[in-house]
């Protein structure tokens, strides 16, 4: 049965996405639910807690009210908190129970608006999908919401140097410390400037300004929505992808390219077609792709990330595919490649079934089988905190090196 | 009356807003700050329903839930490193158009106990919120379930936080769940049984004591490791519990089982603990202790106790001891400089101490631990302060902290001078409470990595 789950957790929920997305802008979100959907993001999805006040509350829904539709203590609640906590802006986050009785939360939006003169939204969440869902619809909210349009004139003067906004940085993908220096460090060393990062060490006011950008940069899942939206909105084209080592001069070109074409793209799918057509021509083959649904490497996990590492693996005559067991994926594999979305644990240990080697989080051990090889590479969304210091900063793993022992073990 | 002489920094008169914090004196009951938006402190250590279910030795857990609570859980036993014992089932919104949850939590059950790689003997299937909004027919769930796997012993539980504070709580319902499961085997006149509890009983806490020399035997739910060890259990001739969340569950097992059963309380007061004392002997049939000598002993502890930590400021909290008021009001009356008490509500047990403070320390302040105002507070009032409890610790600032949770599974006098020792202990070293507190469970294996 795919919902069962013998012993996998599931993936960070889609409040926790949403919370972690907007925590570093200065705004206060309720979780309108009784207690669980706020511990757990506290305690297994955000790094950041402990040492970083950032304003994540719970509503505390009780039983009755919740039966007799009292939505008023929530808002009387919110416009009391914003009075003493000043927040720059207000968001509501659903979970079970109010999806279950219909709470509309468009309406308590603007009343607390209303009251508080605050800036107040939602985000639709029910507690019954993934963070990358929770935090693709905080950050498409953003989008909406809060980034200007750049006046005439700001985006006419080309500058020499592409602005990128990052689109999709949450401690949930990108726990290590270093993460976002290490990616501000390769696009400026790429010859581009930051106009954005969203949002790890990110204020609102830098989200307002992404207007003023070229192109965004995609670099996971959760970024997907808000880039499609600032497409739509502002004309500004995107690009997925991620800066591992091997796949940083090629993203870096895409980026160009998207600039001057003005024209969206997946930088690591169009390199893996390409390595894949160019293995097929070498075999005096065929003008489509080759699909390598028994590629003996797999790579499980959120898939901009396991994307970018497989292009870069592919430049090394490496071929891998892609399991994504994350929600909102399908735009960003290709089935072609052997690439499959998959749901639960039985869909997850299904595709994994023929590979001879998979990279993923340790979590996944369990529903390999013993002649498998697992390459570790804990991934916060999934395993928590439970081997936190064993995450690598993403950008500085060659993946060549990650799956280069079980290769050899393999040969 | 022991008045502070510093200014009062209490809230403004006026101000309509709901505040973090009351003096004493103003404080209503049960909960001395209104529920507003709660804010949710980085402080894990104490148990929750899984740890509970833990204890309960060759037994699987199983969860029908949404992702969002599920990942708590879950992750709850991985980082125990108990993932073996733990599975889930997971609701989507289509589940709630079919039927009202009875298909997905009975075909989800099923599925994870034929594909689990041993034979649990008990399961505990907690149900959640969900499934009282949709009404799910409850009885006609483990019917089936029953039917199906007429060998397994399935436990009735809930994770329904959204009764936390209204009805009965989960934790009620687990551990009524738990001593359900007690059969009425012929009984063991030699035998007490202590259940429900969270923490052991140390062998020489004056309830164990009194056990002994009454001649009898204690059997606890921690010396189980065989779920027909904690069966036999159903052979006691009296149910003991320590834990106020048990004795709802309790009551009604032991009348099931014909057998007497006592709640006593973990009470920090002298004659509370007499009380708990005397009604133990009645029922063990032995007299009841003379206490003179150890309220002597504690007595005498706490004086030098307070000696030692003339002018330290004190912050106790509600996860540390299971009657914090009336640990503020013990130490209070030896001359110890309390200021704090952080704790959300007032069980009915400890009336008595908050009266007391009232009338005898008003300006003690009585601290929310949830209120929103406490995310953006400084905690920065520092090592000069002694915490008792990781939360006191966290809000206040300070490395001195006694950590431990449930007065540590102490009962009674033996619990005073326990308490006593961590204290001095406390003050005497630091300790690095970043790295401490955030993580689940005290006192069980937790693998949990921190932040860097």
């Amino acid at each position: 049965m795919r919902q069962s789950q013998r012993i996998l957790p599931v993936y960070a929920g889609d409040v926790s996405g949403a919370c972690s997305a907007l925590f570093e802008l200065g705004g206060m979100v309720v979780i309108h639910d009784p207690s669980g959907c706020n511990s757990t993001y506290n305690t297994h999805d955000e790094l950041r807690w402990y040492d970083q006040d950032s304003l994540v509350f719970v509503s505390g829904l009780r039983h009755a009210d919740a039966l007799m539709g009292n939505d008023e203590r929530l808002v009387a609640d919110v416009v009391e908190a914003v009075g003493q906590t000043r927040p720059r802006f207000v968001v509501l986050a659903g979970s079970p129970v109010p999806f279950q009785v219909g709470t509309d939360f468009a309406a308590l939006a603007r009343l607390v608006e209303a009251r508080t003169g605050v800036v107040c939204r939602h985000v639709p969440t029910n507690g019954m999908h993934d963070y990358v869902r929770g935090a693709g619809l905080a950050f498409a909210l953003l989008a909406r919401a809060f980034v200007t349009a750049a006046r005439e004139g700001t985006r006419a003067a080309r500058p020499p140097r592409a602005r990128v906004n990052v689109l999709g940085m949450t401690p949930l993908d990108f726990a290590a410390p270093t993460s976002r220096e290490s990616l501000v460090g390769w696009l400026e060393g790429e010859g581009f400037a930051l106009t954005s990062l969203w949002s790890l060490g990110c204020t609102l006011d830098d989200v307002m300004r992404a207007s003023q950008a070229d192109v965004n940069l995609v670099v996971s899942a959760c970024g997907l929505d808000a880039a499609r939206e600032l497409e739509r909105r502002l004309g500004q084209p995107y690009v997925v992808g991620l800066p591992v080592r091997g796949f940083g001069p090629a993203l870096a070109r895409a980026l160009d390219r998207a600039r001057d074409e003005r024209r969206s793209r997946n930088a690591y799918l169009e390199l893996r077609l390409v390595q894949s057509r160019d293995k097929d021509l070498l075999k005096g083959g065929i003008e489509a792709p080759r699909t390598p649904a028994s590629a003996a490497l797999a790579l499980v996990g959120e898939p901009v990330a396991m994307g970018s590492m497989a292009a870069a693996l592919g430049g090394r005559d490496v071929t891998a595919r892609l399991v994504s067991p994350v929600e909102d994926a399908r735009r960003l594999v290709d089935p072609r490649l052997g690439d499959v979305c998959v749901r639960g644990e039985e869909g997850v240990a299904r595709a994994l079934r023929e590979a001879a080697i998979v990279v993923g989080d340790p979590f996944f051990s369990h529903v390999c089988a013993r002649d498998q090889r697992l390459c570790r590479l804990p991934h916060l969304a999934l395993s928590g905190r439970q081997w936190l210091r064993e995450i690598p900063d993403l950008m500085s793993v060659d993946p060549m090196a990650l799956v280069g022992d079980a290769m050899r073990k393999g040969a | 009356m022991l008045r502070r002489l510093r200014p009062s920094l209490a809230p403004e008169a006026g101000d309509q807003r709901t505040p973090a914090w009351v003096r004493a004196a103003d404080a209503s009951f049960p909960r001395p700050v209104p529920n507003v938006l709660e804010f949710n402190a980085p402080v894990h250590e104490n148990w929750n329903i899984v740890h509970t279910g833990m204890l309960m030795p060759e037994c699987h857990q199983i969860y029908v839930c949404a992702d969002n609570c599920l990942r708590g859980v879950v992750l709850t036993a991985a980082e125990m490193g108990a993932s073996e014992r733990l599975s889930s089932v997971v609701i989507e919104e289509a589940d709630l158009l079919r039927d009202n949850l009875e298909s997905v939590t009975i075909e989800g059950v099923s599925d994870v106990l034929r594909k689990l790689t041993y034979h649990p003997r008990a399961v505990m299937v907690f149900l959640v919120c969900l499934h009282h909004f949709v009404g799910t027919d409850v009885r006609y769930v483990y019917a089936e379930l029953e039917r199906r796997f007429p060998r397994v012993r399935f436990l009735r539980c809930w994770m329904d936080p959204i009764m936390q504070k209204t009805g009965i709580t989960p934790e009620q319902r687990q551990r009524r769940a738990m001593a359900e499961l007690l059969d009425p085997v012929p009984q063991d006149e030699n035998l007490v049984g202590v259940l429900s509890d969270d923490l052991r009983l140390p062998d020489d806490s004056d309830l164990a004591r009194l056990v002994r020399s009454s001649g009898r035997r204690l059997m606890q739910l921690h010396d189980c490791a065989r779920l027909d060890d904690y069966l036999s259990l159903g052979a006691s001739s009296l149910l003991v519990t320590r834990t106020a969340v048990a004795a709802w569950g309790l009551a009604k097992v032991a009348r099931r089982l014909e057998r007497p059963y006592l709640y006593l309380p973990p009470a920090l007061d002298y004659e509370a603990i007499d009380a708990s004392l005397g009604r133990l002997a009645q029922a063990l049939g032995v007299p009841t202790p003379n206490t003179r000598e150890q309220r002597r002993a504690c007595d005498a502890a706490l004086d030098a106790l307070a000696r030692r930590l003339a002018g330290v400021p004190v912050a106790i909290d509600a996860l540390a001891v299971n009657h914090p008021l009336e640990l503020a009001r013990l130490l209070l009356e030896h001359g110890l400089d309390v200021r704090r008490v952080y704790l959300d509500v007032v069980s009915d047990e400890e009336r008595g101490a908050l009266a007391w403070l009232r009338s005898q320390a008003p300006d003690l302040e009585l601290w929310s631990t949830v209120h929103p105002t406490l995310r953006q507070r400084p905690r920065t009032d520092g090592d000069g302060w002694l915490a008792v409890g990781p939360k006191a610790a966290w809000f206040v600032g300070t490395s001195h902290v006694v950590n431990v949770i449930e007065t540590d599974g102490h009962w009674g006098y033996e619990a005073i001078l326990h308490l006593v020792g961590l204290m001095e202990r406390a003050w005497a070293a630091s300790v690095d409470v970043r790295s401490l507190v955030p993580r689940k469970g005290l006192g069980l294996p937790c693998a949990c990595q921190m932040p860097w």
